[in-house]
This record gives structure tokens, C-alpha cells and sequence, in this order.
């Protein structure tokens, strides 16, 4: 068995993930502090690719990214290198499909925080720096961590957009959804089945890892 | 060492106008919830921005509406008491101590030193959650200390405690605040824990401060009825001044005030425990009828209805001993006096 699609799936998660992560964080920070038309209109643009299907995403990034659009065909000329049909290409599409859940957590974490605790660092002389990572990052600790753990469960399920995006090419830009759907198209039915147990205990893991850390959230509730 | 605060700020339909000087002492700032008093507090630390004004320390300008000067939290050297204390959660005793120290060389040393001082060794592991109320007080003081604050703000210090806790930790409080040599501020709308703390008071009524006076004269001449209303005082009534009586019309009454009133005064207040019980035609005597006796854990009391008063008047509220109103025979009606230098005048 050829485990490249395992390879590719989990490094695009993994690289997708940590550009979720930050600038999600970063969104629901300063995005909370804008007025709320703004904010309004902001949530709306940033939540709706959770609920588009993911080949409206694809289409929509194909339009922008694709060579013959504007910055595809900038970035061909300047790096004479397509955005598309790589395997990196289908980070794009993770990133802007599981990009909504952790926005979403990140910002409940952060509602949820008690801002009388930046108002004593500050009065005490903390950096806002300081407050962000040391006082307000670890209170919201548990609402983040599951934020990411849900954008790279998403992730690592991304079908649509990246079919679309990176297409499917056997050893350069195969993940493991679009192999199950390769090799069911073909009729390659016992190796199709291999590779849904794959996802399937993947998938088993994640979950478990959010259903034990809301259970330390609750505890350190109830403690 | 001297605070000067000058500010106004709208939020919402509230409005704050508060002014006051302090000097070096410890003055409160009285006045019912959502007055307007933890705004003040918050305005002087700079966690909120007044909409104009003047905010001064020992010369140093905090903020200054016309000079567009607004000093950050970070530089005015604030040491703010908050009413549930802002421990941080996720940080022990030792940590929350450290992290308001930002000399590192110095840093093992202060916290060393705070632990001692405030009895905290044996909890410097603990996290805030693990430490009863007063530990988690002694805790906040220790770290606003640490960071060797011009001024002390206190919002309400004993509004997480339960009440038996209060007596014992008020008792610290006052040792660790004689040891300050700065201003402190001292949020409350307890008369009694600013009478036993502090020197001066300035009331806070509805967003709007009054003059600074002191202890002595919030409770011998509060003034206005919200000062009197905040020291404790429960009975107002109308009045109109001659002399050096006052007519009461709603209780066709007129009572002795020893001293020449003045014509602005509206109004009288006359405290619950200063009325005594009297016979006909002693000064001041209130012929009254008992409308209600209500029995308190130390004493009575008792609602009163002055004869021939209006239907609409309002009632005077007595308090007193138990064995006095037991020695009582008439137990319906009966008579009582208030001393002319009792009676409060009232703008």
C-alpha cells in the first residue's frame, strides 16, 4: 500500500492548521473590537464558508487563484509557478473551509474572559503582549485548543474545494478523500475500504482528543 | 502628596461629574451602588477615559482633556484593589506576586519578601482558586504592593467576603494600609467600614460627587439628604424654617433646633436611635400612635404615626433598646422626644 495520500493529507492539515490557528486567534481578537457593523459584516464573510458547499469554495478560489486569474497569472509570471494542481495547492482550500471553526471557537474562548483580569495587568504594568499570552491565551486555553482541533479535523476531510484545486494526481497531490474517491471511481473496492478505516481512525482519534479536553474544561470547572 | 480628580463621562444615560482633592489620606468615596463611584476608580487608574477633565498626582498629569494628555495604566503606578480581587487564574501565588515585578534582579527578593509580609508562604503554590477569601485578598494586596503604587485604589474591599470573615480582614487591612505612606481611595457604600477606615468622604450620589467633609461632620451635618441617606440616617421629612424651628406640616408638628436655621433648608433628617422615649410637654415631644413594632436582633422597632398627622405623611421609624420598650405600658400610643442638636438640616 502506497501511504503518500496519508503523507499528503496530514502535512496539508498540519501546515492549513497553523495558519488557522494564528490568524484566527488574531481575527477574533481585533475583529470583537471593531464597531458592530463592521463586525457584522466581518463574521458574516469569515462563517460562510462553513456553511457554502465546498465547491462553491473551490470554484470561488479557482476564480482567483486559477493562471488565467489576477493573482494566479501574477504569481506564474513572477515565480513561473501555477498556484493550482500542486500539493500545496490544496492548503488553500483547507484553510478557507475549516478557517470558520476556529474563528467561531476563538471568539466564544474569548467572550468568555474576564477582562478585569487585562484591566489588573495593566494597572500592575504588564505589556498588553505580556496580558495576551501569559494572562488571556492560557484562560481561553481549552476553548483554543479545540478550535484547532476542529479546523484540522476539518482539514484533513477537505474534498470539494481541494478536488478542485489540486485535482487528483497519484503520488504528487492525492490526499486520502480524494484516493477513497478514485479508488471507489475505479472499482478498486478492497483498497478504497483500507483507506476509509484510515480516515475513519483518524477521525476516531480527533474526536476523542476534543471529548477529553472538554472534560478537563469541565473539571477544572466544577474544581 | 495630593490627588486632584476633575472629570466628567456619559455612558449611556449615566452621567458622571465627579470632583474631589485628596491629600495624604485615606478618603472615601461614598454612595449607593451604580453611582458611579468604581467608574471614578476605574477613570483615575486609567482603564477607562473620562470624556473631559483633569486627573492629577503629587504634579504628575494623568490625564488632562484640554492638553490631550492620557497616561497609560502601565505608567501611572496605580495600585487598584478589584472587588473580586483579579487574581490570575492560571498562575500560583508566587507567580501572580512575580509578575507585577518587573525588575528581574530585584524580583526574588520582593516576592520573598510579600510572601512574608503577607502570611502567604505555606500558599505561595496554590492557585487563586485553592485560597479561601482573605488569603485571595492578602494575595492581591501583596502583588499590587509589589509594584511600589503612588496611590491605592480599594472598589469595595469586602464585597467578596462573607460577613464574619469582614471584622477579621478589615483588622488586617488597617495594618497593611498603615504601612502605606501614599493616597488611598476607598470605594464603599458601607457607613460604617469608612467611619472605622478613613479620615475624609466624599459622597457620590447618581454620578454627581459632593464636597469632601469630614467623618465628623458626614454624620453630625451631612448637609443633603443622600449624605444623610448614606450615613445611616432613615427618617426625612419637609419642613418649613422660623427661627430656630422647624414646622413640619405633614405631622402638624414644630421642633426646637437649638440654632438659627437657615431659609434653604427643605428638609430635616432625624436618626432612628435619637428619638427617646417622653412625656407631654417635654421639648420636642411627639405624641404618637404605634403603627408597627418590628423586633431586630439587639433592638426594636418601632413605626410611629404622629397624631394628627396627613394620611400621606410618612412614618417615624425608632429604634431602641428592648428592655425600653418592654418598660412601656401604653404599647399603642405613646410619646416621644428627639434633642434640638439631633435634628440634621438639610439643603
Amino acid at each position: 500500500m502506497d501511504w503518500f495520500p496519508l503523507i499528503n493529507s496530514l502535512r496539508i492539515a498540519a501546515i492549513a492548521t497553523m495558519v488557522i490557528f494564528f490568524v484566527g486567534i488574531i481575527a477574533a481578537y481585533y475583529i470583537d473590537k471593531t464597531p458592530r457593523l463592521v463586525k457584522g459584516i466581518l463574521d458574516v464573510l469569515l462563517t460562510l464558508p462553513l456553511v457554502l458547499p465546498p465547491t462553491v469554495v473551490g470554484y470561488l478560489l479557482l476564480r482567483l487563484l486559477g493562471p488565467r486569474h489576477p493573482i494566479g497569472q501574477w504569481f506564474l509570471e513572477v515565480f513561473s509557478t501555477k498556484l493550482v494542481m500542486t500539493w500545496w495547492s490544496a492548503i488553500f482550500a483547507s484553510v478557507v473551509v475549516a478557517f470558520p471553526l476556529m474563528y467561531r471557537t476563538a471568539r466564544g474562548a474569548f467572550a468568555s474572559f474576564d477582562n478585569t483580569l487585562s484591566d489588573a495587568g495593566r494597572t500592575l504594568g504588564l505589556s498588553n503582549t505580556y496580558i495576551f499570552w501569559r494572562i488571556r491565551m492560557p484562560y481561553c486555553k481549552m476553548g483554543i485548543l479545540a478550535g484547532t482541533v476542529l479546523a484540522f479535523a476539518r482539514a484533513l476531510g477537505e474534498y470539494g474545494a481541494t478536488s478542485m484545486i489540486a485535482g487528483y494526481t497519484p503520488g504528487k497531490t492525492a490526499t486520502i478523500s480524494t484516493t477513497v474517491y478514485q479508488l471507489w471511481r475505479t472499482g478498486d473496492d478492497a483498497l478504497a475500504l483500507k483507506w476509509v478505516l484510515v480516515n475513519i481512525a483518524i477521525s476516531a482519534i480527533v474526536l476523542m482528543s476534543i471529548n477529553f479536553l472538554e472534560k478537563s474544561r469541565r473539571r477544572k470547572v466544577v474544581a | 502628596m495630593a490627588l486632584c480628580v476633575d472629570i466628567k463621562k456619559r455612558l449611556g444615560d449615566f452621567h458622571l461629574n465627579v470632583k474631589f482633592e485628596a491629600e495624604n489620606e485615606t478618603l472615601a468615596l461614598l454612595g449607593s451602588s451604580g453611582c458611579g463611584k468604581s467608574v471614578t476608580l476605574r477613570c483615575i487608574s486609567g482603564i477607562m477615559t473620562p470624556d473631559e477633565g483633569h486627573i492629577e498626582l503629587d504634579g504628575r498629569v494623568f490625564f488632562d482633556s484640554d492638553k490631550k494628555i492620557n497616561l497609560s495604566p502601565q505608567k501611572r503606578q496605580v495600585g487598584f484593589l478589584f472587588q473580586q480581587y483579579a487574581l490570575f487564574p492560571n498562575m500560583t501565588v508566587e507567580q501572580n506576586i512575580a509578575a507585577a515585578v518587573s525588575d528581574k534582579k530585584r524580583r526574588k527578593d520582593v516576592v520573598t519578601e510579600m510572601l512574608r509580609a503577607f502570611r502567604l508562604e505555606d500558599e505561595a503554590q496554590k492557585r487563586p482558586d485553592e485560597l479561601s477569601g482573605g488569603q485571595q485578598q492578602r494575595t492581591a494586596l501583596a502583588r499590587i504592593l509589589a509594584t511600589n503604587p503612588q496611590i491605592l485604589l480599594l472598589d469595595e474591599p469586602f464585597s467578596a467576603l462573607d460577613s464574619y470573615l469582614r471584622s477579621q480582614l478589615e483588622l488586617e487591612l488597617m495594618d497593611t494600609l498603615s504601612k502605606f505612606h501614599g493616597n488611598v481611595i476607598w470605594v464603599s457604600h458601607d457607613r460604617g467600614e469608612v467611619f472605622r477606615n478613613c479620615s475624609r468622604v466624599c459622597v457620590v450620589e447618581n454620578g454627581k460627587s459632593e464636597p469632601v467633609v469630614t467623618m465628623d461632620s458626614l454624620f453630625h451635618d451631612p448637609g443633603t439628604e443622600s449624605a444623610a441617606r448614606l450615613s445611616g440616617c432613615k427618617n426625612f421629612v419637609a419642613v418649613s424654617p422660623e427661627g430656630s424651628i422647624v414646622k413640619i406640616p405633614e405631622w402638624s408638628v414644630s421642633l426646637q433646633c437649638g440654632r438659627p436655621v437657615p431659609n434653604s433648608v427643605g428638609s430635616v433628617g432625624l436618626r432612628a436611635h435619637y428619638f427617646r422615649f417622653a412625656s407631654l410637654g417635654e421639648e420636642n415631644a411627639i405624641n404618637c400612635k404605634v403603627e408597627r413594632v418590628i423586633e431586630d436582633v439587639f433592638s426594636e422597632i418601632i413605626m410611629l404615626r404622629p397624631v394628627g398627622s396627613r394620611s400621606d405623611a410618612p412614618l417615624i421609624r425608632m429604634e431602641t433598646q428592648k428592655e425600653l420598650w418592654s418598660a412601656q405600658h401604653d404599647k399603642e400610643s405613646v410619646t416621644i422626644s428627639i434633642a434640638p442638636q439631633d435634628i440634621l438640616l438639610l439643603r
